[in-house]
C-alpha cells in the first residue's frame, strides 16, 4: 500500500509491480498534486557532493534512462540527457568547483572541465568573463508530473489499483503494533506493509502510524519566460554557489538558480530555497534574485519575458537526505520521503531500494544512511 | 516620507472611474492605473481621435465622469497612469503605505511602483470561449471581440456574420453588427429564454435592462435576423477562413441532438459565451471567491465591497458579471465606505440606501442572467477528439481527455501539467473553463501570479520608484 502519487510513490508502484507484488497506491489529490507537479524535472548528480546521495542519483541516471526506453508512449515523459554546465565567476568559486568535481570523479562521475574560452562553444549565450565550468554529461532532465503519471499508468497495466481523491485518515495497527493497512473515508485498505510516500506530507503520514519523521517545507519559486528559439540555452546550467545553497541548513531565502530549456520552448529558471512554512503569497524579492541571477548568467534574457511563476514545497529533512526503508520502530511501515529538491531525479533508485526491503532482495546500494530512524533524539 | 496614495484603483473601466472619481471627490489622494490608453474599459472603448464612446450609455454616465476624471487630475487629487499593466499587489511594509503594486508601464514596458494605502481592484472580466471544431478559423472572432472592433474603428469582421453562444451581449452585438451594415442571418443562442421566466419579477424590477433588450430585438428584426435559441455552432468549415458554420440543437443539457445540424454560409462568426470575472490580482493577495449562478468564481465581498482581505476592496465585475449600471454603483459604494474607513467621511445615508437597493436590484438581475445562461454539461459533446481546446499550446481535446481518462487527472491544474494545456501566453484565459469543464469540474478561481508578461530584466533591476512620486517632487 502506497500513500503518494507523486514521483516517488508512482516510482514504488512501478518497481513493485514488476517485482510481482500486488501493489495499491492511494493519494488524496491527483497525481503529481504535491511537490512532483511543481518540480523542474532535474536528474542531477552535479549539484552532489561525493556520498550516499551521490551513489543514489548515480544508480537514478541510469534507471532513468531504461524508464525512457521502457515506458510507452516513446518520448513519454520527455527525457533529455542534455547535460549539465556548471560555471564559476571567479578564482575562488573555480577552485572550490574543481575540489568538488575530483571528489564526484572518484565516486564515478564524468566531469570535463571546461576553458573559460571553451565556454561559449557548450552555450553562446553565458555572460563573458567566467573563470570557467565543469561540464557534466549525466546530468538530465524529465517531465516530472509526465513522468510520474507514466510510472503509475505502467503500475496500473501490471495490476497495480490507484485510488486518486481518497486521503489515508489513519494507518491500522495490529495489537502487537504492526501495520495492518490503511484507512480512508471509503473504508479501509488491508496490506502488510504502506509505503510513506506523501513527500512534504510524509510526516504527518509518519503521525499516522504514530511515529515521527522531521519532514518540513522548503519554498521553492520558479520563472517561466516565453517560449524562446531551440538553442537559447542547451544545457542546465547554473553557477557554482547553487551547491552551496542546496546543502544549506538555513531557513533563510537562498537564490542561485539553474536556468534550462525545455522542448516546449520556454526556458525555465529555478528555485529559491527558503523555509517559511506552506505560504505561497508570491515573493517579488523571490523573483527580484532568481530574475537577476539569470540575466547575470546570460545576458539576453533581460529583453525576455517572464509569462509565469510558481511555487512548490520541497519536502525537507535536516540532513538533506531522503527517509528511505523500513521503520524499525513500526514494523510494516516504510519510507520513501524527503528528497528536498531531488525527489524526481532519486525516485527510481529510491523504489529499487524500497522494493527490495520488501522483497528481502539485496539492495544494489547501502540503504543505511537514509534510515527512517536516524533522527531519533 | 508622506503617503504617495490613499486609494489605488486598479481599472478605469466604469466601476474603477466611478470609485476614483467619487474617492477624489471625498478628498481622497487616487492612483488610477489601467492597462488601457484612456479610460473606459471595455465597455467605453472609443476610436482614436473620438471625445466620447458613441453609445447612450457613454453618453449619459462615461461622459460626465471622464470630465470629473479631468478637473481631479488638474487639481493634483488623481494620478491617472494610463497603460500600467498591474503584475502583482503585495503587502507593503512602509510609511508611504500598505500595498505596492508593480506595473509594466507603457510601449517600452518601463517598470513602475506605486504605494497605497488602501487597494480597489476593478479589474473587469474576459470573454469566456468554448471551442468547438474550426473555431481556430480565421473569421471566427469572440463577441465581446467583435463588439469591441466595432467601437474602436467601426472595422466589421465580415459581410455575412452568425452570432453565437449564450448570453445577454449576443443580442447586443448582432443590433451592432446589423446597425453597422452586416448581415447577420442568424443569432444561435444555446441557452433558452423560457429560462428568463423564472427571474421574472427580478426583470420585471429591472425595466431599464428590458428596454435595452427589446432596443436590441427591434434592431435585429429591422435586419431580419434570425434567432434560434437552444441551439449551438457546432463547427465552423472553411480552407482559409470561414465559409460556413453547422448549426445543431441542443437538448436541455445542451448536448446536440443527433439529425438536427444544417450548414448556415457566412463569411465570419461572432461567437462568445459571456463573460468571466478577471481575479489573479486578487486570489494572489488571498481574497476568498464565491460561485456565480453559472459556477464561475467571484469575489467575496461585503455591504462595503470589501474583499475578505482588510484593506482591498473590490467593484464591477470582479464580484460578478453584472455590467456597467452595476459596476458605477458598486464603485461609489466602495470609495464612500474606503473614505469613511480613511478619513472618518460621514457617509450620507440615503444616498447610501439608495445606492444599496440599486446594487440589489441589478445584482439579483445579473445572477437571473447567469443563471439563464450557465453552459450545459453536454457541450463538451460537439468537441471531436482532434478540436485544439489550447490554442498557444496547441493541445487538442482527444490529448486533455486522455490525461483524465487513462493519466489520473482529475481536474484542471492536473490537465495542464500533463497536457501543457493553459501554459501558453495567454496563461489559460482562452481555455481555462474549457479544460476545467473537460477534467469534470466548475473552473477554479484564477491564479496567475504573474497577472501579464514582465520582462525579466524587470524583474532582476533593483526595486523601482514610485511614479506617483514623480509629480510630488515636480
Amino acid at each position: 500500500m502506497i500513500v503518494g502519487a507523486g514521483v516517488v510513490g508512482a516510482a514504488c508502484a512501478y518497481y513493485a509491480a514488476r517485482a510481482g507484488l500486488s501493489v495499491a497506491v492511494v493519494d488524496r489529490g491527483p497525481v503529481a498534486g504535491g511537490t512532483t507537479g511543481a518540480g523542474e524535472g532535474n536528474l542531477l548528480v552535479s549539484d552532489k557532493e561525493a556520498g550516499a546521495e551521490l551513489d543514489l542519483a548515480l544508480l537514478s541516471t541510469r534507471l532513468w534512462r531504461e524508464l525512457a526506453e521502457a515506458l510507452p508512449p516513446r518520448d513519454a515523459i520527455e527525457y533529455e540527457p542534455k547535460g549539465g554546465l556548471v560555471v564559476a565567476s571567479d578564482g575562488t568559486a573555480l577552485t572550490a568547483l574543481r575540489a568538488l568535481a575530483a571528489g564526484q570523479r572518484a565516486a564515478g562521475v564524468t566531469a570535463h572541465e571546461v576553458a573559460p574560452g571553451e565556454l561559449a562553444r557548450l552555450e553562446p549565450g553565458l555572460a563573458p568573463g567566467l573563470a570557467g565550468g565543469v561540464h557534466y554529461p549525466q546530468d538530465a532532465q524529465v517531465q516530472p508530473a509526465r513522468a510520474a503519471a507514466a510510472l503509475l499508468r505502467a503500475a496500473r497495466r501490471m495490476g497495480a489499483a490507484v485510488r486518486l481523491g481518497e486521503e489515508v485518515t489513519a494507518v491500522l495497527t495490529g495489537p502487537d503494533g504492526t501495520v495492518r493497512g490503511v484507512r480512508t473515508p471509503r473504508g479501509d485498505l488491508r496490506a502488510p506493509a504502506v509505503v510513506n510516500a506523501a513527500g512534504t506530507w510524509g510526516g504527518h503520514v509518519a503521525a499516522l502510524a504514530g511515529t515521527r519523521l522531521p519532514v518540513m517545507p522548503r519554498r521553492g519559486f520558479v520563472l517561466v519566460t516565453e517560449p524562446l528559439p531551440p538553442g537559447f540555452v542547451r544545457h542546465k546550467v547554473y553557477a557554482a554557489d547553487y551547491v552551496a545553497d542546496v546543502a544549506s541548513g538555513s531557513a533563510d531565502l537562498q537564490s542561485s538558480a539553474v536556468v534550462e530549456g525545455t522542448p516546449a520552448g520556454p526556458v525555465l529558471i529555478g528555485a529559491t530555497r527558503e523555509r517559511v512554512g506552506f505560504d505561497r503569497t508570491l515573493s517579488t524579492e523571490a523573483l527580484h534574485r532568481l530574475a537577476a541571477r539569470a540575466v547575470a548568467l546570460f545576458p539576453a534574457l533581460e529583453r525576455v519575458h517572464a509569462i509565469r511563476a510558481y511555487c512548490g514545497f520541497r519536502p525537507y529533512l535536516p540532513d538533506h537526505l531522503p527517509a528511505i526503508g523500513p521503520d524499525p520502530r513500526v514494523p510494516g511501515l516504510h519510507h520513501a520521503c524527503g528528497h528536498e529538491g531531488a525527489g524526481i531525479g532519486l525516485a527510481p533508485a529510491t523504489a529499487v531500494l524500497v522494493t527490495a526491503a520488501l522483497t528481502g532482495a539485496e539492495p544494489p546500494v547501502p540503504a543505511a544512511p537514509f534510515r527512517p530512524d536516524r533522527f531519533t533524539p | 516620507m508622506t503617503p504617495s496614495a490613499d486609494l489605488a484603483v486598479v481599472g478605469a473601466g466604469p466601476a474603477g472611474l466611478a470609485a476614483a472619481v467619487t474617492a477624489a471627490d471625498r478628498g481622497l489622494r487616487v492612483v488610477l492605473l489601467d492597462a488601457g490608453e484612456r479610460p473606459g474599459g471595455q465597455i467605453h472603448r472609443h476610436a482614436a481621435g473620438q471625445a466620447h464612446p458613441p453609445s447612450l450609455h457613454g453618453r449619459r454616465h462615461f461622459a460626465p465622469r471622464a470630465r470629473r476624471l479631468a478637473a481631479h487630475r488638474r487639481a493634483g487629487r488623481v494620478t491617472h497612469l494610463p497603460a500600467h499593466h498591474v503584475w502583482t499587489v503585495v503587502p507593503h511594509d512602509g510609511a508611504d503605505g500598505a500595498w505596492a503594486l508593480h506595473a509594466v508601464a507603457g510601449p517600452d514596458e518601463a517598470p513602475a511602483t506605486v504605494h497605497a494605502r488602501t487597494v480597489l481592484l476593478a479589474t473587469g472580466a474576459y470573454e469566456r470561449h468554448l471551442p468547438f471544431p474550426g473555431w481556430t478559423l480565421p473569421g471566427v472572432v469572440g463577441a465581446g471581440g467583435a463588439q469591441a472592433l466595432l467601437k474602436s474603428g467601426l472595422v466589421l469582421p465580415g459581410r455575412r456574420v452568425v452570432v453565437a453562444g449564450s448570453g445577454p451581449l449576443l443580442l447586443a452585438v448582432a443590433g451592432s453588427l446589423a446597425a453597422a451594415g452586416a448581415r447577420v442571418p442568424a443569432v444561435v443562442e444555446a441557452a433558452d429564454y423560457t429560462a428568463y421566466a423564472s427571474g421574472l419579477p427580478t426583470l420585471l424590477r429591472n425595466p431599464g435592462k428590458l428596454a435595452e433588450a427589446a432596443l436590441h430585438g427591434g434592431t435585429l428584426l429591422r435586419h431580419a435576423a434570425r434567432l434560434l435559441t437552444r441551439h449551438a455552432v457546432t463547427a465552423a468549415h472553411g480552407t482559409t477562413r470561414v465559409e460556413a458554420v453547422t448549426v445543431t440543437r441542443l437538448d436541455r443539457d445542451w448536448r446536440p441532438v443527433p439529425g438536427t445540424s444544417r450548414r448556415v454560409p457566412c463569411d465570419a462568426l461572432a461567437v462568445g459565451h459571456g463573460l468571466v470575472p478577471q481575479l489573479e490580482l486578487a486570489t494572489g493577495l488571498g481574497c476568498a471567491t464565491r460561485r456565480t449562478p453559472d459556477d464561475t468564481p467571484a469575489l467575496v465581498v461585503d455591504a462595503d465591497q470589501a474583499t475578505t482581505v482588510p484593506g482591498v476592496w473590490a467593484a464591477g465585475e470582479t464580484g460578478g458579471v453584472g455590467g456597467a449600471d452595476l459596476a458605477l454603483t458598486e464603485g461609489e459604494i466602495a470609495a464612500d465606505a474606503i473614505a469613511h474607513a480613511l478619513r472618518g467621511t460621514p457617509r450620507d445615508p440615503r444616498r447610501t440606501a439608495a445606492l444599496t437597493r440599486r446594487r440589489a436590484r441589478l445584482r439579483a438581475f445579473a445572477d437571473t442572467m447567469a443563471a439563464a445562461h450557465r453552459p450545459g454539461p453536454g457541450w463538451t459533446g460537439w468537441l471531436d477528439d482532434t478540436t485544439e481546446v489550447c490554442r498557444c499550446e496547441e493541445v487538442t481535446a482527444g490529448r486533455v481527455r486522455e490525461a483524465v481518462a487513462d493519466l489520473g487527472a482529475h481536474d484542471a491544474r492536473t490537465v495542464k501539467l500533463l497536457t501543457r494545456a493553459g501554459m501558453g501566453w495567454c496563461q489559460g484565459r482562452m481555455c481555462g473553463q474549457a479544460v476545467a469543464r473537460l477534467a469534470g469540474e466548475p473552473p477554479a478561481p484564477d491564479r496567475r501570479p504573474l497577472s501579464c508578461p514582465v520582462p525579466l530584466g524587470h524583474l532582476a533591476a533593483p526595486p523601482t520608484t514610485d511614479p506617483t512620486d514623480r509629480g510630488a517632487r515636480a
